[in-house]
């Protein structure tokens, strides 16, 4: 144990501000929130008397909520794969020496600094569908001058939801083994969040490049000139050299879209609202709505803190594996 | 910089190469393609505007739309957004540059004077880069509030200070800043407190990767705590001074949410607060929406424009690692 | 280092530049347009000097003119007063009632804030947060000067909590003159007519039934018309009360009725605001819209003639009402002027500089009818002879939470058209609210 020098009472006080500040304004107020979400705190009066869980038993059983979480899921699953996927392509194709790099990493990069509002402002138009009767606007007017009008389609205005049918092979199968339940629309893929999740990866994956194309830049050119002495071809460099080395990276950039996607709020506000049949709702929104339409304080504070949880999931795990490898090191 | 690596040999043949600039070249295309409607909606004239040919070059270059989105129209009722603009300035630099020095000397303490419980705080401090913002809203204000009652006498005491008439608008711009609801100070002191996970992330990783022998050699030269930042570490720190500055003043500058529940009077609104007012509104057209947005994402391209190749070499830095 | 030094000098020069652009663009925008950069005007007056803090989402427009010519009034009767005129735009309220929602609770009130008359009040938690107008309904007269129907959609818990400054008809169908000319097309007043002039206009290529239902409220909105027109005044009403079932077979044609018209409405309506779907009527590419009055505002501010109006089917004879009023917070920061400010939004002169502007009907009934726009006297016409329901979408009928869960039930129904789940949800929420057993 090293000595309380002067220099490390200094070097406590000085970090004391921040850590004070942290603990009254992240975790005094989630506790305040936690708090809130076990009373019956139904207007804008506080009104303290405990309940229990019964905000979040109710929560579960509405039906917008559930369609909240299927959208949420949907969100997540597809704007981690499309970040990840372009990232890690764009930056793959930059890193060939390619000529005018500087201009493409700054194209990718940029619509980073654009605020969720804008963004959804400007892809509500672009993606406005237009009808049969007005004519085609937007990405769907730009299809059809390209010759590819069956591309065209309802964007986030059709309320289209995949999922398994219970008439099918598989509807039946499952419902023999009790999961019949998962051959429902509640267990679906929505449509409307696709348009969504394009919006929100035009935004982000420049930024997953950005990542992606620093670790491609830490790997020393030795490693591949080595594989490729040894007959190695492309692809297999990539493989079974490049994409193990960048796992840390991609770590990275899973928690921060992760953490983004679940608490989108800004971007469907600004772009789909809620969407046809809620099939753009997501939980964030649903607080707003629920707190600030409603003054339903006690529900809202409950689904802020599931969505808590949710993100804890992610995150803390994460946390506790950085300081881990840290400490190895 | 490219020059310099030319001449190693290209990886791939030729054929490949096209094709290697074909996708980039369409990949810009399409990050591009929002930009382009942005810009050409905004400079159409009014009577242009029309979905169906929302893609065609404007027939008239018309600054009239961004004009209006600046100035505000008395006739149909709108206020512009220039009074909001120098409000976010107001708010984003000084809430920038205190959570960077904040984050730097966080960042500082916890890679070079690890103490005990070091790796309870740092991970504790960086959760909360993570939660909704929404779970804390409430509180918040109601936090906001009595801080205000706290600060209230300097404000007084800034308001009632004599000065030449000339200076007159003086002492209440600077009220503005003291903390409380309602206030740019209050506002400053929401995005420096949830600024301080991201900025402490930055820069401990930052000065992780500075060999800790720096530190032990200034040590042996009799430097202490303050003299190494000083002298040391703050030298070194540009580039990660570079992406935090980047990060903050993007993430400050494109809030929504805290400028929109802290701060309830016009006067004080920050510029997305007032792009949504007249987004919002049914009875402005689209073309000076678009154009308003154009302005208020004007000084963060900018910022990616002139300091995004810098960014990128923090990245390189690895500084952003995780 | 003298890399690091080169950099500090570029950050620092992008600052400065930025900061003379800016200082000297701000200095231009004063010049130009005074009134959008009262910035620092806010804190520029004395401290002692009196204010007033009106909260509203009339941020543009018609609305933001009428509480201008409002605001001229007072200033005129209240010399020396400063109003902070605090609006939040946006999602239809819901972001200026987070705003209302945050000060209230954290003890930071506006004096006074736009409220819809009717249950809405419940919300807001009247005995803790707003003080009873009881005093100042009896002091200017006003249990004289508002209709009766109004007044009991006012009074809440045996109080007044809000002064009505105008009346809203919502059910109302807009439709494009010229479309109905060329067609040979009458508006239609019931359902079944409804259904014979949109299969006409289908055939043309003609959007029949003009929606937008991008924020939610929208399809609430339009069912409130239908169940009414099938129901009539009195059972609609009773749906509020428990008089009426929400299981009646007049639901389920409601809702029936309702499915049929949306196979008839525009196929992106999710994409649009009510106002984006009524530009399908000003270019001439849809026929009609069931809205409320609001839309004729909105068709004057874009110098649109050609619409005309009439009843949704099934309503003519009934008027579907909503008010706008404004609260009084409980110990005001500024009792005086607040109460000064309530007088004039009560008051006659008040109400005729407000109304014309705003696009809606004086909440008195002795406001001088020459001063309104033809569609304005004829709905001022029906205001006095018709029933008088309340709107349920815009807060008038039920507490929030009921009228949350309604538009929620609508929302979903607007895509999935399930009769019969739609009516349960619709009954469950009736159950919640304490009115159905």
């Amino acid at each position: 144990m090293r000595r309380l020098t002067r220099d490390r009472i200094l070097s406590i006080a000085l970090i004391t501000p921040s850590a004070v500040a942290i603990l009254v304004f992240v975790y005094g107020f989630i506790g305040f929130t936690g708090f809130a979400s076990l009373t019956h705190w139904d207007t804008l009066f506080p009104d303290y008397t405990f309940v229990g869980l019964r905000n979040y038993a109710k929560l579960f059983t509405i039906e917008r909520f559930q369609l909240d979480l299927r959208n949420t899921v949907t969100f997540t699953v597809f704007f981690l794969l499309a970040c990840l996927s372009v990232g890690f392509g764009l930056a793959v194709l930059i890193d060939q020496r390619i000529k005018g790099e500087g201009l493409f990493r700054s194209i990718f990069l940029f619509p980073m600094a654009i605020s969720f509002v804008v963004t959804g402002v400007v892809w509500r138009w672009l993606l406005a569908p237009g009808t049969e009767q007005t004519g085609s606007y937007g990405v769907n007017l730009l299809f059809e001058q390209a010759g590819l009008g069956f591309l065209r389609n309802g964007w986030y205005t059709a309320p289209i939801i995949w999922h398994i049918s219970s008439e099918s092979t598989l509807g039946i199968l499952l419902q023999s083994i009790g999961l019949g339940f998962l051959a429902s629309p509640k267990f679906g893929i929505s449509w409307p969040m696709v348009s969504v999740v394009i919006a929100a990866t035009w935004q982000m994956s420049g930024y997953t490049m950005a990542m992606y194309l620093a670790g491609l830049r830490g790997i020393p050119d030795e490693l591949r000139e080595a594989a490729r002495v040894d007959g190695a071809t492309e692809f297999q460099i990539y493989r079974y050299i490049i994409v193990p080395l960048l796992t840390p990276i991609t770590l990275s950039a899973v928690i921060i879209l992760g953490h983004i996607s679940l608490k989108i709020f800004d971007l469907v506000v600004a772009m789909t609202g809620s969407g046809p049949g809620f099939s753009t709702d997501v939980p964030a929104f649903y607080m707003f709505d629920t707190t600030f339409r409603g003054n339903h304080f006690a529900e809202g504070a409950g689904i802020a803190i599931i969505i808590l949880l949710v993100v804890a999931v992610l995150i803390i795990p994460y946390l506790i594996y950085s300081a881990r490898t840290e400490v190895q090191q | 910089m490219t020059a310099s690596r030319l001449p190693r040999p290209s990886r791939l043949f030729r054929p490949q190469r096209l094709l290697i600039y074909l996708i980039l070249i369409l990949t810009a295309a399409f990050f591009l393609l929002p930009v382009y409607v942005l810009l050409i909606t905004g400079l159409k004239s009014f009577q242009e505007i029309n979905l169906a040919t929302m893609w065609a070059w404007p027939r008239n270059l018309s600054l009239a739309s961004f004009a209006k989105a600046w100035n505000g129209s008395q006739a149909e009722g709108f206020r512009g957004l220039s009074g909001s603009f120098l409000n976010s300035v107001y708010l984003t630099v000084p809430a920038t540059v205190i959570s960077a020095m904040l984050g730097s000397i966080n960042g500082y303490v916890l890679a070079k004077w690890r103490f005990r419980g070091a790796d309870v705080l740092f991970p504790a401090m960086l959760f909360g880069m993570f939660i909704p913002y929404q779970s804390i809203l409430i509180p918040l204000v109601q936090m906001l509030q009595r801080v205000g009652q706290i600060t209230k006498p300097l404000s007084v005491a800034l308001l009632a200070l004599s000065v030449p008439p000339a200076l007159a608008w003086f002492p209440p711009w600077l009220a503005n800043f003291v903390p409380a609801y309602g206030t740019i100070g209050g506002l400053i002191l929401v995005h420096v407190v949830y600024g301080i996970p991201i900025t402490t992330l930055i820069f401990r990783n930052y000065y992780a990767a500075i060999p800790t022998e720096l530190i032990e050699a200034a040590k042996i030269d009799g430097a202490g705590l303050l003299g190494i930042y000083r002298w040391v570490l703050f030298p070194l720190s540009m580039p990660g001074f570079v992406v935090v500055i980047i990060w903050q003043f993007t993430s400050i500058w494109n809030d929504f949410l805290f400028g929109l529940i802290v701060t309830s009077r016009p006067a004080v609104q920050p510029i997305t607060v007032a792009l949504n007012n007249l987004a919002g509104s049914y009875i402005v057209q689209w073309n000076v929406q678009m154009a308003g947005a154009l302005l208020a994402a004007l000084p963060t391209l900018l910022i990616y424009i002139v300091l995004g190749r810098f960014f990128m070499r923090g990245l390189l830095a690895g500084s952003l690692k995780g | 280092m003298s890399h690091s030094k080169r950099l500090l000098f570029l950050l620092f020069s992008v600052f400065t530049i930025g900061a003379i652009v800016l200082t000297a663009c701000g200095g231009a925008a004063t010049t130009a347009a005074p009134a959008a950069t009262q910035a620092p005007a806010a804190t520029q007056a004395p401290a002692a000097a009196k204010k007033l803090e009106i909260f509203s989402w009339w941020t543009a427009g018609g609305e933001a003119d009428g509480l201008n010519a409002m605001f001229d009034i007072y200033k005129a009767a209240n010399p020396g007063v400063e109003i902070i005129n605090a609006t939040v735009a946006g999602g239809a309220g819901t972001n200026a009632k987070a705003v209302l929602a945050t000060r209230l609770t954290g003890g930071d009130p506006p004096d006074s804030f736009q409220l819809h008359a009717g249950l809405e009040v419940e919300k807001y938690s009247p005995d803790q947060y707003l003080q009873p107008l009881d005093d100042l309904y009896a002091s200017e007269g006003l249990e004289k000067v508002f209709p009766k129907d109004l007044l009991s959609l006012l009074k809440y818990q045996g109080h007044y909590w809000g002064v009505p400054v105008n009346i809203h008809r919502a059910n109302v169908l807009w439709y494009n003159k010229q479309i109905f000319a060329d067609n040979n097309l009458k508006p239609p007043t019931t359902f079944d007519e409804f259904f014979t002039v949109a299969e006409a206009l289908k055939a043309k290529g003609i959007v029949p039934l003009v929606l937008g239902t991008k924020e939610g409220w929208e399809s609430g909105h339009t069912f409130e018309t239908i169940l009414i027109g099938t129901l009539g005044a009195e059972a609609y009403k009773g749906l509020w009360t428990g008089k009426t079932q929400w299981t009646d077979p007049g639901v389920t044609q409601a809702l029936e009725t309702y499915k049929k018209m949306l196979t008839y409405a525009n196929t992106d309506h999710s994409a649009l605001t009510w106002s984006e779907g009524a530009q399908y009527l000003v270019d001439g590419k849809g026929a009609m819209h069931i809205m409320g009055d609001w839309t004729d505002g909105w068709f004057t501010s874009k110098s649109y003639k050609g619409y005309g109006w009439a009843p949704v089917p099934g309503n003519a004879g009934i008027f579907d009402a909503l008010s706008d009023s404004f609260a009084l917070a409980k110990n005001p920061p500024h009792a005086d002027e607040a109460t000064a400010w309530l007088k004039v939004a009560g008051s006659k002169a008040g109400q005729e500089a407000f109304n014309p502007k705003k696009g809606s009907i004086c909440a008195r009934t002795d406001c001088d009818l020459s001063l309104f726009n033809d569609y304005l006297k004829s709905a001022a016409g029906d205001w006095q002879k018709d029933a008088i329901v309340p709107s349920v979408t815009h807060g008038a009928a039920a507490i929030e939470s009921w009228a949350t869960a309604y538009k929620d039930a609508m929302a979903l129904f607007a895509t999935s058209g399930d009769v019969a789940a739609t009516q349960a949800a619709l009954q469950q929420a009736c159950v919640d609210a304490k009115t159905c057993k």
